[in-house]
Parts: C-alpha cells; structure tokens; sequence
C-alpha cells in the first residue's frame, strides 16, 4: 500500500495529548490535483500522479503546461506519484487530506533534508575524533584516523566513510503518527520531525 | 493564516493571569498516586519566563527550609490546574537568575505596582 499526498512543511510545535507534551509538525497537505491516471493496458503498471503548488504558466515547460491541460488544471509546482487508492480516481480530480488520512494512521513522511554542506567524519558519520589535545595531540582532533593499512590492504575499501557532502538528499521518516486533521485549512499533523526545512515539499504516504 | 497558532490554539489555556519575573505566583498542580489525584501547590517567585504559543515555559523559585527550589513548568501543560497571582514585583530583568546566589533579605523583591486584574485571575 502506498497511498499519499504531497504537501508543504509549515513548521514543528507541541500539543498535549493525555497530560503529556507531545511533539509534533504542522504540514499544510493538499489538496492535489491528479494529473495523470496510468493504467496497466498504457503504462505497464497502476498508479496515478497528483501535484501540488502553484507555479506560474511562465516558469513552465511547454511540454508540461500541455500535461497540465490534459488534466485541466493550472501549472503545479511538485508532481508526485502514488501506487493506490481505494476509490476510483478520474484525471482532474482533487483529493484532499481527508480523503486518504485519518486520525490514528501510521505514515511516513520523505523529503529533502537540511543541507549542511562538506562536512568531516565527526559531523557526518558521528565519528569520536581523537577525543583529545592532550599527550602530544595536535592539530587532529576531528580527525577520522587511519583509512587503510600501508601493506595490507594495501588500498581504501570501497564506501568507506568519509568527509563529504552531508544533508540535501533525500530521507524518509517512518511510523509517525497522525495526531489531527484539519479539513478545512488542509491540515495534517503527525508525531515527531520530518526532514527539510519549513515551507520544503514533503511526501506523506500510509 | 498562521497555520501552527490554528494547531495551537486548542490547546492554549485562556485563563492564565497575567505574570512576569519578579511577581510572586502559586501554581496548583496536578499530581496523580495510582487512580488517586490531588493537587499539590507550588509558591514562589518566578524568575524566568520563556516561549511562546503552546512551548511557553516559566520558571518558580522558592526557599524551602532554607534550600533553593526550582521548577520549571510548560504555561499550557493540562496538569497545571490553576496559576494564582499572589504579589506584583517590580524588577528590571526579564531573567532574574542572580537571585539564586543571593540569600535572606537581600533575595527580596520589592513590591511592584498592583496590576489591573483581569477576569482570569479572580
């Protein structure tokens, strides 16, 4: 099962559920307009395609504004694909959040993480570093110590983990709760963080 | 529209006096002994309040048999069952954590204009 929504981060806060402090995120869901239903005779494969977001006809490829047409709809600024939906889905139709969220769901959320840029090992990956500048240490406190032996092996194992470009990819988030849905102002709210900045598109599926 | 101040708003408690550092507070709490529940109250002197929406925390500081007593409580947290407004203060920090190395009458208070009240704290 992967049926969803695309939505926009709007931001984390806390609410109280049964006297305790829960943690949660705001996420402004829907509603998605479906642009494309694809069928097994066509595509090979079930699915249908929804978007979310308003771009301007001028910031649109003419290929696209013609996808967007067929749909009879205005440009969208995100496009996304889900596999399922329990009910029969016509190209042009809106789903909303209620339509495939409840209260109590199990979901998972992806997105585009922070980026944090070039990174060292003790950031990206949560190496100790030396843990020292005592003894003689110096000027290696990050450091990520040996990455091969000089005779054997000879060579640095492939995926070994380095300093690098650390954020700005892509992070799904599983099991989070659905604290809340609000109709009305397209609002969905789940349990604990979700990856990206505020106002960053997200990817919620069940 | 403030898409999280909606989330909040629920959750937000309306009737809280208004407070600042320096006043003097008593916080009736909530506390739960199996299927029992009492309320316990807290009197003190707030010191710090920080946050807003439904994160809002403030800080009481007491002297309790001549031991420093602090607690930090969440503003709307449900278990907090009335906050009562006891004595204004008139101080000029928004944080008055100096008072924890001061001891006796030099971790007084002085006493603050009295506030217009309003219908939450009668």
């Amino acid at each position: 099962m992967a049926t969803g929504l695309i939505g926009k981060k709007i931001g984390m806060t806390r609410i109280f559920v049964d006297g305790k402090s829960v943690p949660c995120t705001v996420i402004e869901l829907g509603p998605c307009v479906v642009t494309q239903v694809k069928t097994v005779e066509k595509d090979g494969y079930e699915a249908f395609q929804v978007g979310f977001g308003e771009k301007k006809e001028k910031h649109t490829t003419q290929p696209l504004i013609g996808h967007f047409k067929k749909a009879n709809t205005t440009p969208k600024r995100k496009l996304a694909e889900f596999k399922f939906f329990d009910k029969e889905i016509k190209l042009g139709d809106t789903i909303r959040v209620e339509d495939v969220f409840a209260e109590g769901d199990i979901v998972d959320v992806s997105g585009t993480s922070k980026g944090k840029g070039f990174q060292g090992v003790v950031k990206r990956h949560g190496f100790g570093g030396i843990g020292m500048t005592s003894h003689g240490q110096h000027d290696r406190v990050r450091a990520p110590g040996s990455v091969g032996g000089s005779s054997y092996p000879s060579r640095v194992f492939k995926g070994l983990r380095m300093a690098g470009q650390t954020g700005n990819k892509k992070v799904k988030v599983i099991n989070l709760t659905v604290l809340k849905v609000i109709p009305e102002q397209n609002v969905l709210v789940v349990s604990g963080c979700i990856p990206g900045h505020n106002n960053s598109y997200v990817r919620v599926e069940k | 529209m403030d898409l999280i101040k909606l989330v909040e708003n629920e959750y937000l408690k309306k009737d809280i006096p208004t407070f600042k550092a320096g006043d003097t507070i008593k916080v009736y709490i909530k506390i739960k002994e199996g299927s029992k529940e009492r309320i316990q109250q807290f009197q003190g002197v707030v010191i710090a309040r920080r946050g807003t929406g439904a994160g809002a925390m403030f800080t009481v500081r007491k002297v309790s048999n001549g031991v420093g007593v602090e607690r930090t409580f969440p503003l709307h947290c449900p278990s907090i069952d009335k906050i009562e407004f006891v004595r204004a203060g008139s101080v000029r920090r928004a944080k008055l954590y100096y008072l924890r190395k001061l001891r006796g009458k030099a971790a007084r208070i002085k006493e603050g204009k009295a506030r217009e009240l309003t219908s939450a704290d009668m």
